[in-house]
């Protein structure tokens, strides 16, 4: 690889190739619990992108003056900085979804997507490609996000965006709502589901066995 | 009240599980349950963590953050909630740094068994997590303190499960694109599904 990280590369490979969640399993933590609306998951992914980004570029700024003893400290005060941001903001002008968020806003600080980004990435690197860098993860979580919470809105609700799609049976219409999709277990199942996909299709990031089973062999009894 | 502190430990060990039921501290759980050693030292430094955490991130908000809690200084007016993730956070990163060198000095034994996992701790989001429900649900001192133990049992009691299965599956022919990471969310989300039978549980 030449010295120079090229942007289309860093903001692209996160998406499929390198996800954050299926394949560096990072930022598992808030995701989840966010995804049985597709309009909360495209906030979340928002915020997670935008905090992402900038606190990458800030943390390369000032990378080669932060001492390495304390720079989870610097890293932590930059990263909580910039989510009180984010909140304060959605609190002025989207305060029902700030509600329906609740901690999980909060929780961004501790998304480990953050915490990894600038640890593994920014670090090494300069502003402009860390910034992308940023944004290409907070794209590929953003991703995830989407495609769970598209099978969980749809199926279990009937509706995406909170528009009605599939009219439930409650309504007067014919679909009967799937209300496992809504309850917590059905995130893990789908996740697991969509990593089983991406793993098949590339299969370059299918983990090596911890235990092999040997052939078998028939001992000569005598 | 002693039957309202039972309650609450319970509801915060089976019914609002930090791992099963809102996803918290997912990153550690899911990369640190290979092996059943790795994960009871953790859990056991996450339920110390969060016992000492919650209730002093408690005392934090109710005496110098709230609204109008800084009326013994002569600001009755001052609301200053907004700088609560940074307080919670640095008081997080504080208290663990801090135990950290109590338990190298007096007990190095237990800091040899958690080893990496102490630092760790400090970007768990069930920790930061407890926090922030311990001030949406305004719990005073005495609950969040027993909210915290609580909530950090239910995590350990989580992990070990997840550990011992684990440790198990390993020897299971699982399909090829869903060996690791794959199976492992699928067993958590049964898991999860098992930890839903709990919930409506009250004494």
């Amino acid at each position: 690889m030449s010295s120079e990280i090229s942007i289309k590369k860093v903001l692209f490979e996160p998406v499929v190739s390198n996800n954050p969640i299926a394949l560096q399993i990072l930022g598992i933590c808030s995701a989840l619990a966010v995804t049985t609306s597709l309009q909360l998951s495209l906030v979340m992914g928002l915020a997670v992108s935008l905090v992402t980004a900038f606190s990458s570029a800030s943390i390369a700024m000032i990378r080669k003056q932060i001492p390495t003893s304390i720079r989870i400290i610097v890293q932590m005060t930059i990263i909580a900085s910039l989510v009180i941001v984010v909140d304060q903001i959605l609190r002025a002008y989207a305060y029902e979804l700030s509600k329906q968020l609740s901690v999980f806003v909060g929780l961004i600080i501790t998304n480990c997507i953050v915490m990894g980004r600038a640890e593994a990435f920014a670090m090494q690197n300069g502003p402009v490609v860390s910034f992308m860098d940023g944004i290409g993860n907070g794209l590929g979580y953003t991703a995830m996000l989407v495609a769970v919470a598209v099978v969980r809105e749809l199926l279990g609700s009937g509706t995406l965006f909170g528009i009605n799609i599939m009219t439930t049976i409650n309504n007067g219409g014919w679909y009967q709502p799937n209300g496992l999709l809504l309850l917590p277990p059905s995130a893990f199942f789908l996740i697991g589901l969509i990593i089983w996909g991406l793993r098949t299709w590339k299969a370059e990031q299918k983990e090596a066995p911890d235990y092999k089973a040997s052939a078998h062999v028939v001992k000569e009894a005598f | 009240m002693f039957e309202h502190y039972i309650s609450l430990f319970v509801k915060a060990v089976f019914v609002e599980n930090m791992a099963l039921a809102f996803f918290l501290g997912m990153c550690t759980f899911l990369a640190l349950s290979k092996k059943m050693e790795a994960a009871v030292g953790l859990g056991i430094a996450v339920v110390v963590v969060l016992g000492i955490t919650v209730p002093v991130n408690n005392l934090i908000y109710t005496s110098l953050l709230k609204e109008g809690a800084l009326a013994w200084a002569g600001y009755p007016e001052v609301d200053l909630s907004f700088l609560g993730l940074l307080t919670y956070i640095g008081v997080i990163a504080a208290i663990v740094q801090i135990l950290e060198m109590v338990l190298d000095k007096y007990f190095p034994d237990l800091y040899n068994a958690l080893g990496v996992f102490l630092p760790l701790i400090t970007v768990n989001c069930a920790i930061m997590g407890a926090s922030l429900f311990m001030v949406e649900r305004d719990y005073n001192f005495g609950e969040s303190l027993v909210y915290g133990v609580g909530a950090g049992t239910g995590w350990a009691l989580a992990i070990i499960a997840l550990a011992g299965i684990r440790e198990k599956l390993k020897y299971s022919d699982v399909p090829e694109g869903l060996r690791g990471l794959g199976i492992t969310f699928i067993t958590v989300g049964l898991m999860s599904l098992g930890f839903m039978s709990f919930s409506g549980i009250s004494l």
